[in-house]
């Protein structure tokens, strides 16, 4: 926030310089304004990012060799323990709602803030509280939690580790995650602009609204499952105890009952994000709007019966595992319904490979990896030989970094110029893209194969047969890196110090945010606008509008927006 | 102190031109299914631990008082009538007529809390806590009837505290004429969480005292 | 549903008998509850606990639509209700196809 510079925009003043009831660090923190809390949450949520990243460097460090190479099995169980929670409840998940989401849809959808902008404001204490308690657990005595981020029954009542403070952080980011879905609902719901209806809103919109039904509905039960275990811990009640009667399965159950949902939490908004950019960036109208809307709804409403699948080799009945397999399945056409859609968007389009394209076709490549690893995990004959192997690791690793991931790349390079007012260099932001895309490549691709071979997850040592894939693997890690340092400080610095742009439409966009100032003011609209048409209406590359230009040129003139 | 502007976050003058009650009304009915399951997930608990354990629940449930249960009940139901007749006084602009309604609430409420007290109180005097000896006596299935029992209840008293909170702030609101005949939805919010306070006892009553 | 100005509260749809309804409400509350105690007493088996919890939803449908006026609020609110209860019901099948079919189970 202290390098916010003052940007006058045509004589307009920014949010970033709105005077409001306080100045300097409390005229942020303080904030009620969705823009700043977007910019608050995108501080710490890189933060905690790079710790993760600090954290899986160590983890391929410690890989790289069979047997101790830097740290003792104890310190490896924690440091992918926290390197799981981090990414997982402060990067992953809070990622692209909390940060694009609170500063683009009021925009977005032609209002002024969202429905409750004080819950938005506690939403972001919540977040930062719960990054704080995870990364203090690491520091108190008795050591950060070892159990896996999915903290297992029976493990986790009985270690000695910090399982409660990184708990009861998980908790709270989980309320900060129910608070943002519940303004996020109300907000679509109650203050669209007049003549916005639901099918004249952004594709981002209904991604986010999509998200914040799961948000809503399935946060909550792992809120209680965290605290069950808190209780057992503390109080001994006996829910879930093997020794006093529980039933540990019954806690996997529990567990996943949010935790698959929550993957989709993370996958949807970045879908949305990509149903963004590629009109855009192929100067196209996107192909199936109906068809992409009610598939996030699809894909949060099938997500939410498939989260047994996790469970395929704990010994749950036949039936249960073949009700299981069969949704896993089905929940993997909706997201195939938008890969077709987003390449039928491209055919024909004029296709400019800005960075944020770039991230958007990395997206669509990564994702259907993961997601196509993922139907074959969802076969159970398969998930019998590559459950808890490395297999596993790669899948969820090309979902969440190379789709989720990668789509908050791709909105930061899309939608920070607009926010800060500055750009980036678009050339070292294409160089940083290629270390990112060759490193990921490079450093999970491997996994895939010594996972189909045998190599379990979370093991600290391994077989020499594995040496060659964990040396490629952790080689990988180091060019994604080097891939990352380049991109977010090619990011930072322009938005420090790079040239300033004021134009309100930086990338041709038709959608809202590319309407009002850059950066926006505080109230993003002088009048609230009203909406004639769609988000998507471009007219190049369109039939109608090339014969419209045709007629035009002949002398038929013809009125075209 | 200044008047609490209707949530909007916005300067006064402009937080009265746009309020919008059924978005705070939204806002609410969203957080209870929060709170739907978050009990949701106690129930699944329930569910397939009585149903691996019938016989266990049975005689386990028989430390348990129907008569207080019901009578308990009784009051929770009785506080949700009070609740809803405290809403209809004010759109009347019956102001002291609605804040005796909340006040019996409360008052309910805490009769309930006094009767659950007394409850918790007879089972630990008679050992029956967790971790304590006779607890580690009884047989699996037992120990988790009571733990369930523990933990589903206490934690629903901790949301009835929380609703006499909640309302006591709301009377506060109504003397004050915050809440008023024509701006009463903080008090129409106050009532969805107590209703549904109420609905997760109506649920916990037979499972817990009625299954002997 | 898509206003922005100031929401006049609803008006009372039964304002010359606006409690009336709720205390009949309630009476149907208490007898439903001892109806419930009642046939908790008698040994139907399964059927009591199936007995049981449709009563209890029959008390909460009336605490819905008639205490939280769930009847006079807009379609959005009674769509939602009914998201949630499906989830809740779906996620409880679910859970059962696992649990109700255990061939070997030892508990």
């Amino acid at each position: 926030m202290s390098q916010a510079a003052v940007i006058h925009t045509n004589g307009h003043t920014s949010y970033l310089e709105h005077k409001g009831k306080y100045s300097g660090l409390k005229s942020w923190i303080f904030s009620t304004d969705h823009k700043r809390i977007g910019i608050l949450y995108l501080t710490g949520l890189l933060t905690f990012y790079a710790v993760g990243v600090v954290f899986g460097f160590l983890i391929r460090l410690e890989l790289i060799a069979p047997g101790r190479t830097i740290m003792d099995a104890q310190t490896y169980n924690s440091i992918f323990t926290l390197h799981g929670v981090i990414m997982i409840f402060l990067f992953v998940i809070p990622g692209l709602p909390a940060v694009f989401g609170n500063f683009f849809l009021p925009i977005m959808i032609g209002a002024k803030d969202v429905a409750f902008p004080r819950l938005n404001l506690l939403s972001w204490w919540l977040y930062i509280t719960g990054g704080l308690l995870a990364i203090i657990s690491i520091l108190l005595p008795g050591g950060p939690a070892d159990t896996g981020w999915t903290f297992y029954i029976p493990y986790s009542i009985r270690t000695g580790t910090n399982v409660l403070f990184t708990m009861f952080a998980a908790f709270l980011l989980g309320f900060s995650s129910i608070l943002t879905g519940l303004n996020f609902i109300t907000t679509i719901h109650r203050m669209r602009a007049p003549g916005m209806g639901w099918f004249k809103m952004p594709l981002f919109s209904w991604a986010l609204y999509a998200t914040a039904w799961i948000q809503i509905l399935a946060t909550p039960i792992i809120g209680i499952t965290l605290l069950l275990i808190i209780v057992e811990r503390v109080l001994g009640v006996g829910l879930f105890d093997p020794a006093l009667g529980g039933d540990p399965i019954l806690y996997q159950h529990l567990f996943w009952i949010y935790s698959h949902p929550a993957v989709y939490i993370m996958i949807v908004p970045a879908m949305g994000v990509v149903s963004e950019i590629i009109p855009v960036f192929a100067r196209r109208t996107i192909f199936g709007y109906k068809f992409i809307a009610f598939s996030s709804i699809g894909i949060a409403l099938f997500g939410s019966l498939v989260w047994a699948h996790h469970m395929f080799a704990v010994g749950m009945s036949d039936t249960g595992q073949f009700v299981f397999s069969l949704l896993t399945f089905l929940v993997a056409i909706p997201s195939a319904i938008k890969v077709f859609n987003w390449t039928a968007t491209l055919y024909k389009g004029s296709i400019q490979l800005d960075p944020p394209m770039l991230y958007a076709l990395a997206f669509i490549f990564l994702f259907s990896i993961g997601g196509l690893t993922g139907v074959m995990q969802g076969a159970l004959s398969v998930d019998i030989h590559i459950t808890d192997t490395a297999f596993i690791v790669a899948h969820f690793h090309y979902v969440m970094f190379g789709g989720t991931g990668v789509g908050i790349f791709a909105a930061l390079h899309y939608w920070m110029p607009k926010m800060f007012g500055r750009m980036y260099n678009k050339k070292v932001a294409k160089v940083a893209f290629w270390f990112f895309f060759i490193g990921f490549n490079t450093l999970y691709f491997p996994m895939f194969v010594m996972g189909w071979l045998g190599m379990p997850r979370r093991y600290y040592d391994y077989l020499p047969e594995y040496t060659i894939y964990h040396q490629i693997s952790t080689v990988g890690s180091w060019i994604l890196i080097l891939g990352l340092i380049i991109m977010f400080t090619n990011l930072i610095r322009g938005m420090r110090k790079g040239p300033k742009v004021t134009e309100k439409n930086i990338w041709g966009g038709e959608t809202l945010e590319w309407q009002i100032e850059t950066p926006p003011t505080h109230e993003n609209f002088a009048e609230i606008p009203v909406i004639t048409e769609g988000p998507y209406e471009y007219k190049q590359n369109e039939p109608e509008y090339e014969e419209a230009v045709s007629h035009e040129e002949n002398g038929k003139g013809k009125e075209f927006k | 102190m200044s008047i609490p502007a209707p949530f909007t976050g916005k300067t006064e003058h402009e937080a009265h031109a746009h309020r919008d009650d059924i978005a705070s009304r939204m806002g609410m009915w969203l957080f209870l299914f929060t709170e739907l399951l978050l009990f949701g997930g106690l129930f699944f608990l329930y569910s397939v631990y009585r149903y691996e354990n019938k016989e266990a629940f049975h005689d386990a449930a028989r430390e348990l008082d129907t008569l207080i249960g019901a009578f308990n009940t009784a009051i929770l139901l009785t506080s949700s009538l009070t609740m809803a007749l405290s809403i209809a006084a004010i759109q009347k602009n019956k102001k002291m007529l609605s804040v005796v309604f909340q006040m019996i609430t409360v008052a309910l409420g805490l009769g309930f809390m006094i009767n659950k007290y007394f409850e918790w109180s007879l089972k630990i005097s008679h050992g029956l806590y967790p971790k304590s000896e006779v607890m580690l006596s009884l047989d699996h299935g037992e120990i988790i009837f009571f733990g369930l029992y523990y933990v589903m209840t206490g934690l629903h008293g901790l949301h009835v505290l929380v609703g006499m909170v909640l309302i006591s702030v709301m009377t506060n609101f109504t003397l004050k004429n915050i809440i008023n005949r024509d701006n009463y939805v903080k008090l129409e919010a106050a009532g969805l969480y107590w209703h549904l306070v109420d609905i997760i006892w109506i649920f916990l009553f037979p499972l817990f005292y009625l299954i002997t | 549903m898509n206003e922005q100005h100031t929401q006049h509260p609803h008006e009372s749809k039964e304002d010359g008998h606006g409690y009336g309804i709720y205390i009949l409400v309630w009476l149907g509350l208490l007898t439903l509850t001892g109806i419930t105690v009642a046939v908790a007493g008698i040994n139907l088996g399964g059927l009591t606990v199936a007995t049981a919890l449709i009563i209890a939803s029959i008390k909460s449908y009336l605490v819905l639509t008639i205490f939280m006026h769930l009847r006079v609020e807009q379609t959005a609110f009674k769509v939602f209700v009914i998201v949630a209860l499906f989830f809740v019901i779906i996620s409880f099948v679910l859970l059962f196809s696992d649990y109700s079919f255990i061939q070997d189970s030892d508990v």
